[in-house]
């Protein structure tokens, strides 16, 4: 397949920092594409240098085959367009937000409001026109940022955190949006998230990034199976498994993620899914208790990290789990490495997307 | 004695009204210049300010901090100093003496526009500064040049522009040092406001200096007013 963008050894240092450290990527024509990587790995900066506002210090990039220099910057700016995590507006109307980049290319009048009632009613602020753009509520506010973006068209579509820091209402809208327009108008769409669930739904493949450094390109799936280790250093992908699901009653899914470790979920879904649990979801004890969590394993501690009042452990019970429990309590029940442990979850602490 | 000033005073301000509601033809005539001369000075000052102000409020480079530092010193600049300055450039003796414009209204306009250039500058260039920065990289992912997402941020910053603009005409109307050491307060010719004022109390013209004076205030509260009041309609008619 075609790729719009090609990343080769890029790397970005500000001052004393490698913020890139020799990153290639393709991104192909017509995809969803997710980085995926804590704070401060370098998703932002990999996206300013995709959207043409920043310049990497060493590598090449090419956009539609052909390597993007200060004298071709401005065509990869009218083609790409980002919507920054932090929302960034004109201090004026809606209309007049998103006529701006419409007005750069040309647009008549007539067209421009045409295009910006078709975009708004698409994230849902229909007659939103007249609004003063920086009174409106931060959900509404990153709508307008989309708006703003997708009324351009443009070939590539740039998302930083699109549905961070907002609530789940307007996230579930601008997830649909995104997945809709991935869908009609075939744009390619490269997405910055620590959402991983938000992986899954979108994008087909995801690049995991780690200080500046790509350690896997593939589907989100396999990323997720990677080691549960490398995972670790990555919060929110702790406990989090990939399997088979088939609904086992009214209300629960049984899902088989390998290792003779099967999970029950307070969800019904069929084929294939992704699930996680919270490190302090998990009860640990030093007997098998009997109790309404319909999920205990038995399992051995193969690592412990000390976290101040907290410490967090991980447990060998077929699969690899996180637990993260007081230091009181690590201290009362003696625990070591290799000591032998039970874990117990409930149905509704599995989540999944 | 105190009686005596205090119905001086009285009088004065009788006169002073009287002076401003027939349209005194020496009165209109001294506000007309004094209006023309400072808008002058400060269209000149917002030319030459804005490339400035819009190097140091968006490029990153080496001795800005100086030039910086170098436009805010000046705010504070003696204006007996700067007009000596100025009187000694454009003097018969001085480096532009052959242009013969001392005493000339060019003259006071110019000086004016030099005086309250530091006031341009730095403002304008605070007002630039103080937009989100992401400001410039939104242009630019929404397909701006580089020169379009400078004016972008300039759209963004319109407001402190426009305050700007307006302190630097009020701090140009106001002036008396410079204007008198280079313009020599000329009857008919390059006497303004402040000038007259100055000369008429001296000489105990008290009824006309108060009524110059009060136009001068008038001039000032009003324009500001004038400027608050419409700043958005102004601010909404540059963003088109």
């Amino acid at each position: 397949m075609f790729s719009v963008i090609e990343l080769e050894n890029i790397s970005k240092t500000y001052e004393n920092t490698h913020a890139l450290k020799q990153v290639s990527l393709n991104i192909l024509e017509g995809e969803v594409f997710s980085l995926l990587g804590p704070n401060g790995s370098g998703k932002t900066t990999l996206l300013r240098i995709m959207a043409g506002i920043e310049r990497p210090t060493s590598g090449e990039m090419r956009f539609n085959g052909v390597k993007v220099e200060e004298g071709n910057i401005n065509h990869v700016r009218s083609k790409t367009t980002m919507v920054f995590q932090k929302t960034a507006l004109f201090n004026t109307s809606v209309y007049k937000n998103i006529a701006y980049g419409l007005r750069l290319r040309g647009l008549t009048k007539k067209e421009t409001a045409e295009k910006i009632r078709e975009t708004l009613k698409t994230v849902m602020l229909e007659g939103y026109e007249k609004r003063p753009a920086k009174k409106l509520s931060g959900g509404e506010q990153q709508r307008v940022a989309l708006a703003r973006a997708l009324a351009l068209d443009t070939q590539v579509l740039l998302l930083d955190e699109p549905t961070a820091n907002i609530d789940p209402k307007t996230a579930s809208i601008i997830e649909n949006v995104l997945s809709w327009v991935n869908k009609e108008k075939k744009t390619t769409m490269v997405i910055a998230t620590h959402n991983v669930f938000q992986t899954e739904t979108l994008a087909k493949r995801a690049a995991l990034l780690l200080e500046g450094k790509i350690v896997k390109v593939g589907a989100p799936q396999e990323i997720f199976a990677l080691p549960s280790k490398l995972l670790a250093s990555y919060a929110r992908l702790e406990n989090v498994f990939s399997g088979v699901s088939k609904v086992t009653g009214e209300g629960n899914s049984l899902v088989d993620v390998g290792d003779g470790v099967q999970i029950e979920t307070a969800f019904e879904k069929t084929g294939n899914v992704t699930v996680f649990v919270r490190p302090e979801d998990i009860i640990l004890s030093l007997n098998p208790i009997v109790s309404s969590a319909r999920n205990s394993f038995e399992g051995r501690i193969v690592e412990i990290s000390d976290l101040g009042t907290i410490a967090r452990l991980r447990v060998k019970a077929g699969r690899d789990f996180t637990v993260q429990i007081t230091k009181r309590s690590f201290n009362d029940m003696q625990l070591n490495i290799d000591s032998k442990v039970f874990l117990a979850f409930k149905a509704s602490s599995v989540q999944t997307v | 004695m105190n009686l005596a000033l205090g119905n001086e005073i009285i009088d004065g301000l009788i006169k002073a009204f009287q002076l401003i509601f027939s349209g005194d033809p020496t009165v209109v005539e001294i506000c007309v210049r004094s209006v023309l001369i400072s808008g002058s000075a400060t269209i000149l000052a917002f030319l030459w300010s804005l490339p400035v102000a819009v190097t140091l409020g968006l490029k990153r480079f080496r001795g800005r901090f100086l030039i910086k530092g170098f436009f805010n010193a000046m705010l504070g600049m003696p204006t007996v100093a700067l007009g000596l300055i100025f009187y000694l450039f454009f003097s018969k003796a001085g480096p532009i003496g052959f242009l013969r414009l001392l005493y000339s209204p060019t003259a006071v306009i110019i000086g004016q526009a030099i005086l309250i250039t530091p006031i341009t500058v730095s403002f304008i260039t605070s007002a630039i500064e103080s937009v989100d920065p992401e400001i410039k990289d939104l242009a630019k992912t929404l397909g701006a040049s580089e020169t379009e997402a400078s004016i972008a941020v300039l759209k963004e910053s319109m407001n402190g522009v426009v305050l700007a603009v307006t302190a630097s005409f009020n701090r140009a109307i106001a002036e008396l040092g410079v204007v008198l050491m280079i313009g020599g307060n000329i009857a008919g010719f390059t006497s303004v406001l402040t000038t007259t004022i100055a000369l008429e109390t001296s000489k105990g013209e008290i009824a006309l200096a108060i009524a110059l004076a009060i136009i001068l205030l008038l001039i000032v509260f009003v324009l500001t007013l004038a400027v608050n009041l419409f700043q958005r309609r102004i601010t909404y008619v540059f963003r088109d």
